[in-house]
């Protein structure tokens, strides 16, 4: 059985980034009330840039390994740039995500869009 | 004993894939499917037989109303009911909401108390909070016990003087579990409270009489018995519909009209207000007599042997969490679960790979979902047409979701 890709697998399996950061800048929390789907996202900025990042959540395998690999996906990356970031982006680097479940891999970026504008 | 491979073929859909794989339909709590004799039934309604019901001096009036009418008494036959009991209405929702409504106007005042329980579907709460803001009632839940039944002795102690509703579901559309609804009327009726029954998941499954039953009220969804979405039945004992006020005005529920004041139609034509939906009444009535040629007590049968195999699988499978009672005779045809912290919608997604198609979410119960500490649940609920290779390819699907994600 193989319908989800192997790297939403590996990310549910092994999340990278999980935990919190002790002094965030930035943080965006997003909860699907429906399904009990939640993430929160913590940034640590320097120059303008992700100088460091961290996930926390529970949820779908989807959500919480769309969370883990977003991490990796803005680290480095500046502001400006992640505001400009777009929903096919982290589709993409999630192989494809499955059409009746795009609302749990776009949770943790509307986490992102949240921390961006607090 | 039923042929199900001849059964079966009486259900187009069920020659479908899904994903590529034969479809296993593991979700006719949700919605049943429809075997041809009801698709048809209201195809032909359509193509020979189509008027408005009781308007027309046409014969094609005529015979569409004498059909709409039959769709009543066979209705009324079905649940050992008179057809004057028998409103049709859209589904169990707008029945409970109706006779929520009609209570409040009626029986409910400032300071009186509503029961409904902790097992119910949003549907037979939330018709009842509303009336209890609205009047200034209270509205009180009866717990459940760790079993997954009712808490009868808390319900005793709710019950009091001026309690005037008490409303539940005949069987838990989570939980399973099928309530004493016999019990409860009679003391809810000691103390002069109006019983409400949820028979969503009760009347498609087992045979219900409303005589034995107990209530004064019941509501079911056509679609949830092999029925046309659209068509419920409310069934009430005369002496309600009678003192009842409509629900909804307008045409065909009235004997006359002036500009300020107006003379309605007897129950049930009361509660009908505008045109009916007559066709799906019809494919209702398609669906009652291919349910009763089969025989009720056959279909019970069938579910709970399928239930029972399922609940057995599940709990041999120690990363599976199952909800409500785990006597397959205490429970309706459907079985709540977890796979231990893996989210539903996973589970679900993973089978639906697989061609099988089961319900994950909070099933309309938050409530409930939060008393049993969960955010949401997997259900596989089986009807007539399921076979004992579907839940056993459900069950084995479930070891490989498993693998995947654990």
């Amino acid at each position: 059985m193989s319908p989800y890709e192997e790297v939403i697998l590996d990310h549910w399996k092994n999340p990278r980034n999980k935990g919190r950061l002790s002094d965030p800048d930035l943080v965006g929390v997003e909860v699907n009330p429906l399904c009990g789907d939640a993430v929160r996202l913590e940034l640590k900025v320097a120059d303008g840039k992700v100088a460091d990042v961290r996930f926390d959540g529970h949820g779908c395998a989807i959500s919480q390994a769309a969370a883990s690999l977003l991490t990796e996906l803005i680290q480095g990356r500046t502001l400006a740039e992640l505001r400009e970031m777009k929903d096919e982006e982290l589709l993409s680097a999630l192989g494809g995500v499955i059409q009746t479940r795009l609302n749990c891999a776009l949770l943790p970026l509307r986490a992102l869009r949240k921390a961006l504008k607090s | 004993m039923m042929d199900l491979a001849k059964l079966r073929a009486d259900f187009p859909i069920l020659g479908r894939l899904e994903n590529g794989k034969p479809l296993i339909y593991l979700d006719s709590a949700a919605t049943s499917q429809k075997p041809i004799q009801v698709i048809e039934t209201e195809a032909r309604f359509y193509r020979e037989q189509n008027a408005n019901v009781r308007r027309g001096v046409y014969l094609l009036s005529h015979e569409a109303t004498e059909l709409y009418e039959a769709a009543r008494r066979m209705v009324a036959e079905f649940l050992g009911a008179r057809a004057e009991e028998i409103v049709f209405t859209r589904g169990t929702t707008e029945g409970l909401n109706l006779a929520a409504w009609a209570l409040g106007e009626t029986r409910v005042s400032l300071g009186d108390r509503i029961i409904v329980t902790e097992m119910e579907h949003h549907a037979n709460i939330l018709p009842w909070q509303e009336l209890a803001r609205r009047k200034g009632a209270e509205l009180l839940a009866v717990p459940i016990t760790e079993g997954g039944h009712l808490d009868l002795s808390a319900f005793r102690k709710m019950l009091n003087r001026r309690t005037k509703v008490v409303a539940l579901a005949h069987v838990s559309n989570v939980l399973g579990t099928i309530n004493p609804v016999g019990e409860i009327a009679e003391e809810a009726h000691r103390v002069g409270a109006v019983v409400v029954v949820d028979a969503a998941q009760s009347v498609p499954h087992m045979p219900v009489s409303v005589k034995e039953l107990g209530a004064d009220v019941l509501a079911f969804s056509g679609h949830k018995m092999l029925g046309p979405t659209g068509i419920g039945v409310l069934w009430a004992k005369s002496e309600l519909l009678e003192e009842w006020p409509p629900f909804l005005t307008g045409g065909e529920m009235i004997r006359e009209v002036w500009l300020d004041r107006a003379v309605w139609a007897d129950p049930p034509a009361k509660f009908e207000a505008g045109t009916p939906p007559i066709a799906q009444a019809i494919g209702l009535a398609a669906a009652v007599e291919y349910l009763a040629g089969i025989g009720m007590p056959t279909v019970n049968a069938h579910g709970r042997e399928l239930t029972a195999l399922a609940l057995e699988g599940l709990q041999t499978r120690s990363f599976v969490e199952i909800y409500g009672p785990r006597d397959p005779k205490e429970r309706g045809a459907l079985v709540s679960f977890n796979l231990k912290g893996l989210h539903p919608h996973d589970v679900a997604t993973l089978l639906d790979q697989e061609g099988i198609c089961i319900r994950a979410g909070h099933h309309c119960a938050q409530p409930l979902h939060r008393r049993l500490g969960i955010p949401a649940s997997c259900r596989a609920s089986f009807y007539l047409y399921n076979t004992r290779e579907e839940v056993e390819a459900f069950l084995a699907a479930l070891d490989r979701v498993w693998e995947a994600l654990r």
